[in-house]
């Protein structure tokens, strides 16, 4: 208050109280502050730290589910992880994750959900909410609901889709298990690029839109010259967010079970089997260990990209 | 550079907003025309039509001999100034002045000439690697100006270009834009609100009320015999006086006053007849001492306009404003005489100026 009336030169003592004010804010001391973060942070460290600390443990161990290392698991150090990066099964394991995230993230939910949201638009009224409505109820149902639609679609006889394309005894899950499930993800993603993209595109102003179309601007010159730079931020969080889910997503397994022949046999769905199939706990936990440093990196080169101005 | 042609030109927007309604408007090559109107009145629409962002529900858009009514904005060959630049954040000077050159294929050489050159014809040489958030209003708006010259469009359309400048510099804007449309010899539609800009820079001007134009002609026409109350009443910094009155023989009834018939209206009013007088309050003579057809009162107020004052006469409770120069400004209760010029004083029966 005495601020606000006080003169000119009682200045120095307010640019004295500035840093302090700056940084506690709300005038609490260190002591409460913490005390009113601390129930937060208990939740994060139980949740979230602590089993990730866990794991990190569990794969330096031999520890199994069942037999004498589940009791008594003993230290071995890398082994686990030597034992992975040796290991045929891993190395396609990751080859058909980036498969699995480029095909259904990057290309299919970023590009539809992109593609989508542009041309709806400037849209109103029932077209626009019914192709949103779909979009967003693929997302909104329980994953065990759309598998089983998803099995029963693709399924090879008496399947909807080979009754619609003609094509009695096709086996999509067989044939083509890497296919479905990435046409799978991006219809079942699709809904949460779609909704940030059509915020996104809100706020690229219509004068600058029109301005590139007065200039003569093509559908695509529009894009690259006023829409592109405008969402670059939108377009970098939404791949940092879609990589990393779609990386770690373990809904595939509901289709194919990571089969035939591990030919579907995404990073998530081989952890599943490894830990809890052939119970070896410590060589899932340092596979694991291998997908969170790789989630490490993915996300801070996005994060990089998202600071870097230019 | 070429004429710009409106036949019957409608807009209907969803809804069933009519913000145009059948207008016809011949622009000549190389005039500076102003589009003046409240807000709301369709100006912008208008602007838009002209350059294809807006598609007519009826009527013809003619760029020079080219009905380009169906034609894309891209292929109108015009280019527009907004309202708020519409400047690409992340293009610095030189490249948002070239853009336009850039979607022609203009080589990259001759590009970076063509908009340092047009740059420094607007004084943005030191300018040109900034980026648009790192210049004030007034730079940014000669960018856009720039990047609308160096297309060599056949006409420009500028939408209320100063409305995002301090009052000081939409002065220094305006002169500025005058001279460089002289210089060019573009057709240039100019849309504002604001009448002082429009009477101070166009060559000529339309004032448009709801979707329909109220008067076509020079600012001097438009100034002196406005054609409707309507457009009286929006011309002007001070308002023009408009008072209810009665023909009585070769003289009128205002505010209970005796009054002159106007030179323009006479022989033309019937005996009896209710009319609007008009006369602004710039074309009154004050003075302390009653005259003959002068509406006498007493002050009200006086305000002050800086080389002169506006002084309202409270004439048997009705207001009546005069202009006087500083120096015989009278003081508030003061009894006054307000003589309106005759050679300047309008007559308006139903509305239209007589
Ligand atoms: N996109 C639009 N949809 C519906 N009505 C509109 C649209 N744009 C403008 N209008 C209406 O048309 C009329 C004229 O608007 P506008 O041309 O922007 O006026 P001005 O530029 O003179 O202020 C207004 O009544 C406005 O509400
Ligand atoms: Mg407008």
């Amino acid at each position: 208050m005495a601020q606000a009336t006080s003169p000119p030169e009682t200045r120095p003592e307010d640019e004295a109280q500035a840093p302090r004010y700056s940084s506690d804010a709300a005038g609490l001391g260190k002591a409460r502050a913490g005390a009113f973060a601390a129930p937060a942070l208990l939740l994060i460290a139980v949740f979230l730290v602590f089993p990730a600390l866990w794991v990190l443990y569990l794969g330096l161990t031999n520890y199994r589910l069942t037999g004498t290392a589940a009791a008594e698991p003993q230290f071995v150090g890398l082994d686990n992880l030597l034992d992975a990066v040796s290991n045929p099964t891993f190395w396609s394991s990751t080859w058909l994750t980036v498969q699995f995230v480029l095909g259904s993230a990057v290309i299919g939910q970023v590009g539809l959900g992109f593609a989508i949201a542009w041309l709806l638009r400037d849209r109103r009224g029932p077209l626009k909410r019914v192709v949103e409505g779909l979009v967003i109820l693929a997302w909104i149902l329980p994953s065990a609901i759309v598998s089983f639609l998803w099995v029963a679609l693709l399924d090879r006889d008496g399947g909807t889709l080979n009754a619609l394309l003609g094509l009695p005894g096709f086996a999509w899950l067989l044939d083509h298990p890497m296919l479905s499930i990435i046409v799978f993800n991006t219809w079942r993603g699709t809904a949460f690029s779609m909704m940030l993209y059509g915020a996104a595109l809100g706020n690229v102003p219509p004068s600058h839109l029109e301005s590139a179309r007065l200039a003569g601007a093509s559908g695509w010159q529009q894009l690259r010259d006023v829409v592109f730079p405008h969402i670059r931020g939108h377009i970098l969080t939404n791949l940092l967010l879609i990589s990393l889910w779609t990386f770690n997503d373990f809904s595939p397994f509901l289709l194919t079970a990571g089969g035939p022949d591990g030919k579907s046999e995404v990073l998530a769905v081989h952890v599943y089997k490894v830990a809890l199939q052939s119970g070896e706990l410590g060589y899932g936990a340092a596979v694991s260990t291998i997908i969170l440093l790789i989630n490490l990196v993915v996300a801070v080169f996005y994060l990089r990209l998202l600071r870097s101005k230019k | 550079m070429a004429a710009i042609e409106l036949r019957g030109l409608t807009k209907v927007y969803p809804g069933g907003v009519r913000a145009l309604d059948a207008l016809d408007l011949v622009i000549p090559d190389g005039e500076f025309f102003a589009l003046l109107g409240p807000s709301g009145c369709g100006k912008t629409t208008l602007l838009r039509t002209i350059a294809g962002l807006e598609t007519a529900t009826g009527g013809a858009v003619v760029i020079g001999d080219r009905d380009v009514t169906g034609v894309q904005p891209g292929a109108r060959d015009v280019a527009m100034v907004f309202q708020d630049y519409a400047l690409f954040p992340h293009m610095d000077v030189t490249d948002n002045i070239a853009y336009p050159l850039r979607i022609k294929k203009v080589s990259k050489n001759d590009r970076r000439d063509k908009a340092a050159e047009v740059g420094a014809r607007l004084g943005l040489e030191h300018l040109m690697d900034r980026r648009p958030g790192q210049l004030s209003g007034g730079q940014q708006q000669r960018v856009a100006l720039a990047r609308v010259m160096a297309t060599q469009a056949q006409a420009f359309l500028f939408d209320e270009p100063l409305s995002n400048l301090d009052a000081r510099l939409r002065l220094e804007a305006r002169t500025f834009l005058k001279k460089l449309q002289r210089e060019l010899g573009v057709t240039t539609v100019f849309v504002t609100h604001d009448q002082a800009e429009a009477l101070a820079m166009a060559d000529r001007m339309a004032v448009m009320e709801s979707g329909h134009i109220r008067q076509i002609g020079t600012p001097a026409e438009v100034f002196q015999r406005p054609a409707n109350t309507f457009v009286a009443g929006f011309i002007g910094s001070t308002p023009m006086n408009l008072l209810d009155g009665v023909v009585r023989g070769d003289t009128l009834e205002v505010a209970g006053c005796k009054v002159a018939v106007p030179a323009a209206a006479e022989g033309r009013l019937s005996d009896g007849g209710k009319i609007v007088y008009g006369v602004r309050p710039e074309y009154m003579t004050y003075s302390a001492e009653p005259a003959d057809g002068a509406l006498g009162g007493k002050v009200s107020i006086v305000e002050n306009l800086g080389a002169s004052h506006l002084v309202t006469l409270d004439v048997n409770d009705v207001n009546v404003q005069a202009v006087v120069p500083e120096g015989s400004e009278p003081a508030v209760g003061d009894d006054g005489y307000a003589l309106p010029r005759r050679d300047r004083a309008l007559v308006y029966l139903d509305g239209e100026l007589v």
